[in-house]
């Protein structure tokens, strides 16, 4: 009796030592891939942020919006924060590789979801920076423009072009995600229907007045104010 | 040669037919038949007058018309206009015409007019525009004896104008080349001008057309190139300068072709304005520009509401281009009633600088910044109203002559900005 617990025991020890010797190589090669990883993703950012800083993009971000966004909410610059988001994707990459590395039973399906993940995670991104940035610029168009042809609340107008400009590419942007696809779709029809009937009410409602007198204008006193207005800039 | 490739193999052979020339009269148009006939008919008329012994060209170049002006301009016969002046041209007068786009676009007809001059190795050439009604045979002469005669290169003309006529004129664009270049042209964008085919071939070598802003006001890069060049330019009075049929609503691209091609041109000319101080008379035939006082009914009104709506709604976008404080005065300032309301001289000439400044770093498009100055550019209309109500032509010319040297001693205001802005 008391040699087979010791023979137990010996053989439990003897199957904890050869785990322990299984997987002490797994996991110095995952701490190498991590350290690895490690180094390689700083240089990365380091790189990244070079070129972010060289071709400008903060000034790209601060006009399409997104650097206002980023101040309000007390985070670092755009720059600053692609870098880092860069640098802890490739960081995670590595270690999720050193993981898989170790054999873990059941990691491995998320491992490579997560991988598959990346690239859509990527053009997510990338559609979301340039919508904003499509938003600024063409909220900025419309404002000047309603401003300079002397259109009534021209701030108004080019909220409007903004927000549904925003709402699209929200909704590009988690379709791309796969993120709730039908209630996204559903809530941009809602969203977008919604905004259009507003404005035609709003249009209808508030735009009476302005009509009638963009008639009068037209019609009764429109020669006068024409000749009024007859300066040449050139 | 490289106009080969935008020139038409029909308009090649027009060229090759006509031959070299010594007077080249260029004549950019669309849909002009109203008034087309009578034009070339003026200018024949003015070439038998000055030039009966040169070989001349009318060459045409459309922006695809549709209402027959290219027609008109080559069936109207030398023969109608000789009963009506005396001398004959001892020379074959050719007139020729070429649609270089279906569209209008002045960059691309002037640059086809100085590949066609460089062709016909012309000595002197002239652009008129079919927009003046009240052009006169005398207008060819007296943009081309200069450089045909005198040996200069480039003929910008001065014009006897109301008052409240050319306000970007007076207020920017005079004052504005005036400091930074150094030479006093009144008009240095026009639609009338004579340069010598030296001066057109070396413009037409220069890296200007494939930038994103060469289309737009080439009439003026090209005056600018001269005196960067430091060809030799005179200025030429012509006459009284026909009403242009050009509302408030015509603000913006008029300041994209002046303002935006002036700020444009900024950037490569750095090296000449920021050595120049002060600046120097053009040698000038005639007068320096006559000023007419008739009463003229202007919604100045309407001027400052759009100022102070301008000021108000585009706050977010002037934060980008301008300086705090120059943001906060005009801030102040458009709150002000229409009496005490007063855009002065300095903070317009701060603003002009801010705005040339912010254009050349992009901080928003440039497109964009050029819209921006337009009520702007309509408070400052409005003071300029105000203040010369009443005035004579001897205090408007004064108080154009205050604004010049404003933009001349807030010069080095402009340098610090771009400077800094590096």
């Amino acid at each position: 009796m008391r040699e087979m617990i010791i023979s137990e025991l010996s053989q439990a020890l003897q199957e904890i030592a050869r785990g322990f010797a299984h997987f002490l190589p797994r996991l110095i090669v995952m701490l190498i891939l991590a350290f690895a990883g490690w180094v390689i993703a700083y240089l990365v950012k380091a790189v990244l942020r070079s070129i972010l800083r060289l071709i400008k993009f903060d000034k790209l971000s601060e006009n399409a919006g997104a650097a206002q966004l980023l101040t309000k909410a007390a985070l670092p610059s755009a720059t600053e924060m692609l870098s880092r988001f860069v640098f802890w994707v490739t960081w995670l990459g590595f270690i999720l590789l050193g993981v898989r590395v170790l054999g873990i039973l059941g990691l491995q399906e998320q491992i490579a979801r997560f991988f598959i993940f990346l690239p859509r995670l990527f053009v997510a991104m990338f559609i979301m920076f340039f919508g904003l940035l499509a938003a600024g610029f063409f909220s900025r168009a419309a404002l000047l423009a309603a401003v300079n042809a002397n259109v009534p609340s021209p701030r108004v107008l080019s909220l409007a072009v903004r927000s549904i400009i925003i709402v699209f590419v929200l909704s590009i942007v988690f379709e791309e995600l796969g993120l709730a696809e039908q209630t996204m779709l559903v809530a941009f029809g809602i969203a977008f229907g919604a905004l259009m009937l507003g404005l035609a009410i709003a249009f209808g409602m508030g735009g009476r007045d302005l009509a009638r007198r963009f008639l009068e204008k037209k019609i009764v006193r429109g020669k006068k104010e024409e000749n009024e207005d007859e300066l040449s800039p050139l | 040669m490289a106009e080969e490739s935008y020139l038409t193999d029909d308009f090649l052979r027009q060229l090759i037919n006509v031959g070299e020339v010594d007077i080249l009269v260029g004549l950019p148009t669309h849909n002009n038949a109203k008034t087309i006939g009578s034009i070339v008919r003026t200018i024949q008329s003015g070439i038998l007058r000055g030039f009966p012994r040169e070989r001349a060209v009318i060459i045409n170049v459309d922006g695809g018309s549709r209402d027959g002006t290219p027609d008109l301009v080559t069936g109207i016969s030398i023969d109608d206009v000789r009963p009506a002046s005396n001398p004959y041209a001892l020379r074959t007068l050719h007139s020729i015409s070429t649609r270089y786009a279906a569209s209008p676009a002045s960059g691309v007809a002037f640059r086809t007019l100085l590949a066609a001059a460089e062709l016909l190795r012309a000595k002197a050439c002239v652009v008129m525009s079919p927009e003046s009604a009240n052009i006169e045979p005398e207008w060819l002469s007296k943009l081309l004896y200069p450089v045909y005669r005198d040996g200069f290169d480039l003929v910008t003309p001065t014009y006897r104008r109301h008052k409240f006529e050319g306000l970007l004129i007076t207020n920017l664009l005079y004052p504005m080349t005036r400091a930074l270049y150094g030479l006093r042209i009144r008009e240095a964008y026009s639609l009338e001008f004579g340069f010598s085919g030296r001066l057109g071939s070396q413009f037409l070598g220069q890296n200007v057309w494939n930038h994103p802003t060469g289309e737009a006001g080439v009439e003026l890069r090209f005056t600018l190139a001269a005196i960067a060049g430091r060809y030799r330019i005179c200025q030429s009075f012509l006459g009284e300068k026909d009403h242009v049929e050009r509302r408030a609503a015509d603000l913006v691209p008029a300041l994209r072709e002046t303002v935006g091609a002036l700020f444009s041109a900024l950037e490569p000319d750095f090296r000449v304005w920021s050595e120049v101080a002060g600046s120097q008379a053009a040698p000038t035939t005639g007068t320096d520009g006559e000023v007419l006082l008739e009463p003229l009914r202007v919604n100045r009104k309407r001027l400052r509401e759009m100022f102070s709506t301008g000021v108000a709604e585009l706050e977010s976008v002037f934060q980008s281009i301008l300086s705090p404080p120059t943001l906060a005065e005009l801030q102040r300032i458009a709150r002000l009633g229409e009496e005490a309301f007063h855009y002065s001289a300095e903070l317009w000439v701060r603003t002009v600088y801010e705005f040339a400044a912010s254009y050349q770093k992009s901080v928003i498009s440039r497109d964009h910044i050029i819209q921006a100055l337009a009520p702007l550019f309509r408070g400052r209309v409005f003071t300029f109203l105000m203040e010369n109500r009443n005035a004579s032509a001897d205090d408007v010319e004064n108080n154009i002559e205050g604004l010049c040297l404003e933009f001349e001693r807030l010069k080095p205001y402009l340098l610090q900005m771009w400077k800094s802005r590096e």
